[in-house]
């Protein structure tokens, strides 16, 4: 039997163990080895995601839709992918801004504004409080249907209820006890609260071990596995309907809507921005919450769809409400302990997420709604209050107590109403109002305060006509006329078919209209003027994050003078003097310097002061109280310009400096090729001198050792005179000849030889050459073939230099012809229509296939050059190769070892020389 | 930071696929009556292929080197 004293007393052990873990948690925090700084901890405290909604009333949702209750848990594991990006931008802002809260992360953003902030809290608040109502009415009917245990009683009406006796009130009353010892022990800069944090990961592992739990037994203890339930369910028309959705384009696009909706809810949620950014110890944390954040989703959703099949079979006459069947299955079984266990489990889902949303709105509500107006209102005297600090600490508990106030009077008021049941979506919407402002503060530049005040108030009200006046209708406090009719009468305005737009579920509805009017008036607003300077500056800072936080220093965005003596009071007055002075001395020591008078005051301590309070009272106020004690002057045009500029200036750079690095690497490709180019010449330079200095050696010793004989033997006789003075003569015109050809060759290779062209019969030149070689045949006996075409047109060339081309041609072939049986053809012919061509065949030793390309290299010359004596300069054929290309022709040899060589070189035909051939002859 | 920025578009990548896998047409595929394993065709693949969905990002995350 589950008595009242016995639930109670569980409860509150419970509560008190949470408080231990909190407790603990603190004290390892302040003696510095904390416990939460663990990923796995980390991700845990992201499950307050999972509120009593989920605990109780995913159930109860798919129930009604089937597997509609999906798209809440799928959003956030998309939306985890881009967190690597985005969430981590996020928390560096925050962290290096000592951001509070999201709130005072838009305010921020845009130039500190106050009015901004006060905005974001009051539509969160708006937004939220239904969400708190609903965890305090799932405590209070769960704790109801305890009591009547084993008998299964649904609750009465909320309102029903005598105040005094209202389980509600007192639960509302033992969370805001809860939260304020939790969330206000002390103030701190960074508004963390380490204690409540373990607490909160603590609560998620309950949370899901209880829907487990129950899961497991209804699977696999009331039924048998997952295939007996669904099977048993196949059989009845209205749960064989829930395993499908409705094959409908609306029911995919409100599918897809919800998903991006808990997408954006999984960030801006303020629960969550608490525990994602706020209570974030390292922000590498964030990696594993990646995936072990939606493991969890999927862990705490694998029963769902048991339960709900399980309960709706068990309960068939629709008695008991399907919100319930989480508690109300295991009691049926008279499963005593389960039941108390799933009863704890929403217990710790709705005080995670009660403490968690109840400390962020408290923040903000204090930061920026409640301390900027007294800040302006009595001014004067907080100036003579020397701590504000307990003054700030009582406005959070105040604020704590307000807002579960709140909650409890809107599920008083509201009960079993529409707008409690409807409300976990249409808070969704609301907060999604910030998304805008958010996403366009950390990547766009331009966004500017105007523009996202005129969003998120347009946005803001198109929810509050599409979404929370009809829930307010339906739920009886406003006539159903303004849904049906519209405002006044007026067709077109129907709050859900808002300008006739119908085929939408009214949470998407609402959504693209909202999104329409924020996203529309952000982006327009934003675009009409220029940011001003503070919030191009801020701007700044947001979204280029990662280049600011990684060392450069933020002074240059402000300029003025301060003193010490005033700023260490001003935040000592919101800190507590203690506290302040401490900052200030750490800050001192990190300078280097010994106290905090001697620190100079210059923009750094000025920052690092208006971070400090931030971290207390918020970033707008932050600034308003520090500027109050620090004369500002405003930044020169220059430096504005340079804050403005500053992002494409810096890609301007990188794109020169890319540039200049590609042509860097450009111009030393050239240099080392050049370079390799030069080494190669240096090379041949230093071959040819040496092959020269060879070749000229060679006749130079002869002449001068037969120059010696003659010289030292006057008796040689005649005879040998005359032999050894021919030999000279002989080497002499060799050296001769070779030195003009080393000089020709020199000449054609700088360009600088001189050409006579003219119109040259080819035929002559054969001639001449072949006269001149007479002898050199005669002498060896080589039999000479000509075999000339009939009417070879003229080319244009230099008469001498192809004389010396033949000549060499020629010599060559006879001096590679055995004497007596040599035999060398010359031909002279006409290939194809352009060129002449001139062959001298011969029946020598021939080149080899390999030796056929060095033979027209300098000095080269085929044969064992070490044995036989060379029998030429080595010149000749490169000379020659060059005179016919200088002509426009080519100059080759076809040859194989032992079956002789044939060079052959074309000329290209001079057009029309023919007439020229006849005029000469008649000449 | 490369590395980092590596591991990021992966995940951006795994996002992709979800925005897919979790979307009208593929979805519509298994909106369909019938059973695979004894459990609803629709429910299977939507947890299938969010489990999938989860696992690659944990490969991603846990054996990236950075």
């Amino acid at each position: 039997m589950l008595q009242g004293w016995v639930i109670a007393s569980v409860s509150f052990t419970y509560l008190g163990v949470l408080f231990a873990i909190a407790y603990f948690g603190d004290k390892r925090s302040d003696a510095g080895r904390s416990i939460i700084a663990n990923p796995t901890i980390f991700a845990l405290s992201l499950a307050v995601y999972c509120t009593t909604w989920t605990f109780y009333g995913s159930v109860g949702r798919a129930a009604s839709t089937g597997i509609g209750f999906l798209p809440i848990y799928l959003g956030p594991t998309l939306m985890a992918g881009l967190w690597w990006f985005v969430m981590l931008k996020i928390i560096r802002i925050s962290k290096a801004n000592r951001i509070t809260s999201i709130a005072d992360f838009i305010s921020s953003r845009y130039g500190k504004s106050q009015l901004l902030g006060g905005l974001v809290t009051v539509i969160a608040v708006i937004g939220i409080i239904p969400y708190i109502s609903l965890q305090l009415k799932a405590v209070s009917n769960s704790f109801t249907i305890l009591l009547h245990y084993p008998e299964i009683v649904m609750p009465a009406k909320a309102g029903a209820v005598p105040l005094l006796h209202d389980s509600a009130l007192y639960i509302a009353m033992i969370l805001a006890a809860f939260t304020i010892l939790f969330g206000t022990r002390h103030l701190d800069a960074t508004e963390r609260h380490e204690g409540m944090v373990a607490a909160i990961a603590f609560e998620s592992v309950v949370k899901l071990l209880a829907f487990l739990a129950v899961g497991i037994y209804v699977t696999f203890g009331i039924y048998n596995g997952f295939g007996d339930i669904f099977g048993r369910a196949e059989l009845v028309p209205k749960l064989k309907a829930l395993m499908t959705m409705t094959d409908s384009g609306a029911s995919y696009g409100s599918w897809w809507s919800l998903t991006f909706l808990s997408m954006l809810s999984i960030m801006f949620l303020p629960r969550q921005f608490q525990i994602t950014v706020v209570e974030n110890v390292n922000e590498r944390h964030l990696a594993r919450a990646i995936w072990l954040f939606p493991l969890y989703l999927i862990l705490i959703n694998i029963f769902v769809l048991p339960i709900t099949v399980g309960g709706l079979m068990h309960f068939p006459d629709g008695s008991v409400d399907a919100d319930t069947f989480v508690l109300t299955l295991p009691m049926a079984e008279r499963q005593e302990v389960l039941t108390l266990f799933v009863f704890i489990g929403g217990l710790s889902a709705a005080t995670g997420m009660v403490i968690v949303e109840t400390i962020a709105l408290s923040t903000m509500v204090c930061n920026d709604l409640v301390m900027p107006v007294l800040l302006r209102w009595k001014r004067l005297h907080l100036q003579e209050e020397q701590d504000l600090s307990g003054l700030l600490l009582t406005i959070r508990r105040l604020a704590i107590a307000a807002i579960l106030l709140l909650g409890y009077i809107y599920f008083r008021a509201a009960g079993e109403a529409y707008a409690l049941v409807g409300i976990g979506l249409i808070s969704f919407a609301a907060v999604a109002q910030f998304a805008p402002a958010i996403f366009g503060g950390i990547y766009w530049k331009e966004g500017t305060r105007a523009g996202a005040i005129a969003g998120l108030t347009a946005g803001f009200l198109v929810w509050i006509y599409t979404l929370l006046l009809p829930s307010f209708a339906k739920s009886g406090w406003l006539s159903l006329d303004f849904i049906s009719e519209g405002l006044f009468g007026v067709a077109l305005l129907k709050p859900q078919q808002l300008f006739g737009l119908t085929g939408l579920d009214e949470i998407t509805h609402s959504l693209f209209w909202s999104m329409l009017a924020n996203i529309g008036c952000y982006v327009t607003v934003s675009l009409r003027k220029r940011p001003d300077l503070v919030e191009a500056s801020q701007a700044t800072l947001f979204v280029d994050v990662f280049r600011h936080t990684e060392g450069s220093a933020r002074s240059r965005f402000w300029r003025g003078s301060a003193k010490v003596q005033d700023l260490l009071p001003l935040i000592g007055r919101f800190l507590g003097p203690d506290r302040a002075r401490g900052a200030f001395l750490a800050y001192a020591r990190q300078r280097g310097v010994d106290s905090a008078e001697q620190l100079e005051a210059d923009a750094d301590l000025v920052h690092y002061a208006e971070t400090l309070l931030a971290g207390a009272i918020g970033g707008a106020s932050a600034r308003v109280m520090v500027a109050s004690v620090v004369k500002e002057e405003p930044p020169g045009i220059d430096e504005v310009m340079n804050i403005l500029d500053e992002a494409s200036q810096v890609r301007a750079y990188s794109r020169q400096l890319e540039q200049k690095s590609r042509e860097l690497e450009a111009a030393t490709a050239e240099l080392r090729a050049a370079n390799a180019q030069l080494k190669e010449l240096d090379r041949m330079k230093d071959d040819f001198m040496s092959t020269v200095t060879h070749e000229l050696r060679t006749p130079l010793t002869s002449i001068r050792s037969f120059s010696e004989i003659l010289l030292e033997d006057p008796k040689i006789n005649l005879a040998d005179r005359k032999k050894f003075l021919a030999i000279i003569v002989k080497e002499t015109e060799r050296l001769t000849r070779l030195i003009n050809q080393v000089l020709d060759m020199a000449k054609i290779e700088s360009g600088n030889a001189e050409w006579h062209t003219a119109d040259i019969d080819l035929h002559e030149i054969i001639e001449e050459s072949l006269a001149a070689t007479s002898t050199l045949f005669a002498d060896k006996r080589i039999q000479l073939v000509r075999e000339f075409a009939e009417n070879v047109p003229m080319v244009k060339a230099d008469h001498d230099r192809l004389i010396q081309v033949m000549l060499n041609l020629l010599s060559n072939a006879v001096k590679f012809c055995e004497a007596d049986r040599g035999r060398v053809i010359v031909r002279l012919s006409v290939e194809g229509s352009h060129a002449v061509r001139v062959d001298v065949e011969d029946n020598g030793a021939g080149i080899a296939e390999e030796d056929q390309h060095t033979i027209f290299e300098k000095f080269r010359q085929v044969g064992d050059t070490l044995t036989a004596k060379p029998q030429g300069t080595g010149l000749g054929l490169p000379i020659s190769r060059r005179i016919v290309e200088h002509f426009g022709g080519r100059l080759w040899v076809t040859s194989s070892l032992g079956k002789g060589a044939t060079f052959s070189f074309t000329l290209p035909m001079n057009m029309g020389g023919g007439k020229r051939q006849e005029e000469r002859r008649e000449i | 930071m490369n590395r980092s920025i590596i591991t990021g578009q992966r995940l951006v990548a795994v996002f992709l696929l979800g925005c897919l896998l979790f979307n009208y047409p593929l979805i519509a595929l298994f909106n369909k009556p019938g059973k695979l394993f004894e459990v609803p065709l629709l429910y299977l693949f939507i947890f299938g292929a969010w489990a999938l969905v989860i696992g690659l990002m944990t490969l991603i995350i846990e054996r990236r080197k950075d």
